[in-house]
């Protein structure tokens, strides 16, 4: 069933790495933004203490960096997804006693992986630069993490299964998660935003990522966070159902 | 079997048999069905109506099963531009569940052992091709089915890659192919099925199927002899002589033993020729002949 799973996720992996940006981009990238962001936060700390005390550097900033690394790597996949289509890679995989879901998989682990090396990469950088928060709980952060992003990667899969040619996949991609970003509650809280919006920020499933990856960031335990699982979850779920009957492969 | 995309039938009323240990050959001109009717063969798609069985399998429902049993190359397909020859061999090597071919002997008989270490995307066009028969054979498969194999390669590559085909059925497998060059079914295939507009035209092996067609011979010949073109034209079966200049005269005309009775007929006459050829209709002339239309158009 699940043969030539590893040896997929593998392959895909050092693929991967031989693309001239493709490891730039997606790792180093969000690290080194990270890291400048902190220093000019951390730099201003002497003047007005107030900013680190608030939640900016404490919070704030590596659960934005952590939602940016998820969200390239949902990018990356729907953009593999649709190059993999256009080329015929897709199709010539099929032909062989690959199962789809093998194919499909070996890219959410290859991204999964990749999201939490950047994770790691972050938090060690960030260490060594400025005093992040050490009393996160990195271990369950990074499980929190991956539960996000495996479930916006659902999304990916029902864009990837929608956009016509690999040259809209990353624009249409951006184009639906970033605004999600926006309302998730990352920048202004949900609970202030005005009703309107405020109602659509409870249907999009980042707002439940971002409550989950603050939560767990600050120290809360994980059942005070069910209600963000079980929203993740159901996403996940209808993702997979809707890209299994939408998905194109050729 | 019967196939429909939207309102256009791309293929109707299908209906062939492929035997065991030949090379067979499904000739039309592009758009004719050909991949369709393969796909629908390898159960990459489902058919509207019909039955198929590949070595006693379903293709729709015991499409794993099939898999495993056959060697597949598409039209037009691509791998990933930097996955390296040797990895593509050996992950495809993984995926089945009997034991595979030595990837590295597949690769040397197709001549690829320097490539080993060379990412996809700086392969040539017949490099690539080869690759994509070596990981159609990796599997050992019974059937291998190859579609439009040597389009867009220069004429030597095209040779070569006929040669390796051959070398599949000496090794006992059974080889299905499509092309739209006449002279590739011709000079590959055991038997070849003419398919047009979704329709199969009829089937047979290359040499019956220009004998049923097209029955007539012309003989080309140099001579300047005065009484030539009244001797030929007494020759049963000769349909018409025509010198085009001084020397060269046509005959045109049919049945077995009309090259036989032409050269009796010089000896007889003593006729003193410079040049003589039979030109033979091939499978294009076929083709034009059943379909009303060359398969250029």
């Amino acid at each position: 069933m699940w043969r030539g799973l590893l040896e997929l996720t593998w392959l895909e992996i050092k693929i991967f790495l031989r693309e001239p940006l493709g490891a730039l981009g997606t790792v180093v990238i969000p690290v080194v933004i990270f890291v400048g962001l902190g220093r000019l936060a951390g730099g201003s700390r002497m003047r007005a203490p107030s900013l680190a005390d608030s939640g900016l550097l404490r919070v704030d900033l590596p659960v934005f960096a952590s939602v940016l690394i998820g969200i390239s790597a949902v990018l990356s996949l729907v953009t593999i997804i649709s190059i993999y289509r256009e080329g015929g890679i897709l199709k010539r995989l099929r032909a062989t006693p690959l199962r789809p879901q093998t194919i499909l998989s070996a890219h959410v682990l290859v991204k999964l992986l990749l999201t939490a090396v950047t994770l790691m990469l972050m938090m060690l950088a960030g260490k060594r630069y400025y005093p992040v928060d050490v009393a996160a709980p990195m271990f369950s952060f990074a499980l929190a993490l991956l539960i996000s992003t495996g479930s916006i990667l659902s999304i990916g899969f029902v864009i990837a299964s929608i956009v016509p040619t690999a040259r809209f996949a990353q624009p249409v991609g951006a184009i639906i998660l970033y605004p999600m970003v926006g309302l998730s509650g990352l920048f202004v809280p949900v609970s202030a935003l005005p009703p309107a919006l405020q109602a659509l920020a409870r249907v999009l499933p980042m707002t439940y990522a971002v409550s989950l990856l603050q939560g767990i960031w600050k120290g809360e335990a994980w059942s005070a966070h069910l209600t963000d699982i079980a929203a993740l979850a159901l996403v996940c779920v209808v993702g997979i159902a809707l890209s299994a009957k939408l998905f194109r492969w050729e | 079997m019967r196939k429909t995309y939207g309102s256009t039938v791309a293929v109707d009323e299908v209906s062939f048999d492929v035997h065991d240990g030949e090379i067979f050959g499904l000739i039309g001109p592009n758009g004719a069905g050909k991949t369709t009717t393969m796909e629908c063969v390898e159960g990459l798609r489902k058919p509207d109506r019909g039955t198929i069985s590949v070595l006693g399998l379903d293709p729709v429902g015991d499409v794993y099963q099939l898999q495993e049993r056959i060697g597949v190359q598409l039209q037009q397909a691509q791998l990933q531009k930097r996955i390296k020859v040797w990895e593509a061999v050996y992950l495809w090597a993984s995926l089945y569940r009997k034991k595979p071919a030595d990837g590295d002997r597949l690769l040397e008989q197709l001549g690829l052992t320097e490539k080993r270490d060379a990412w996809f995307m700086t392969l040539s066009g017949g490099q690539k091709q080869r690759l994509f028969i070596a990981l159609a054979l990796i599997n050992d498969p019974d059937v291998v089915f190859l579609d439009e194999l040597t389009t867009g390669l220069d004429p030597q590559s095209r040779r070569a890659i006929w040669d390796l085909v051959r070398g599949i059925r000496a090794r006992g497998k059974t080889v299905f192919l499509t092309t739209h060059l006449m002279e590739e079914a011709e000079r590959l295939c055991d038997r070849v099925a003419i398919i047009d507009h979704g329709r199969i035209v009829d089937i047979d092996t290359p040499v019956r199927l220009v004998a049923r067609h097209c029955p007539e011979r012309t003989i080309e010949m140099a001579t300047d002899h005065p009484n030539a073109e009244d001797c030929f034209r007494r020759i049963p079966g000769v349909d018409a002589v025509d010198r085009s200049d001084v020397l060269r005269l046509t005959v045109r005309g049919r049945g077995e033993d009309l090259v036989t009775d032409v050269i009796q007929c010089l000896s007889e006459n003593r006729i003193r020729v410079t040049d003589f050829r039979t030109v033979l209709p091939t499978l294009e002339d076929v083709f034009l002949t059943v379909t009303g239309h060359s398969i250029r158009d």
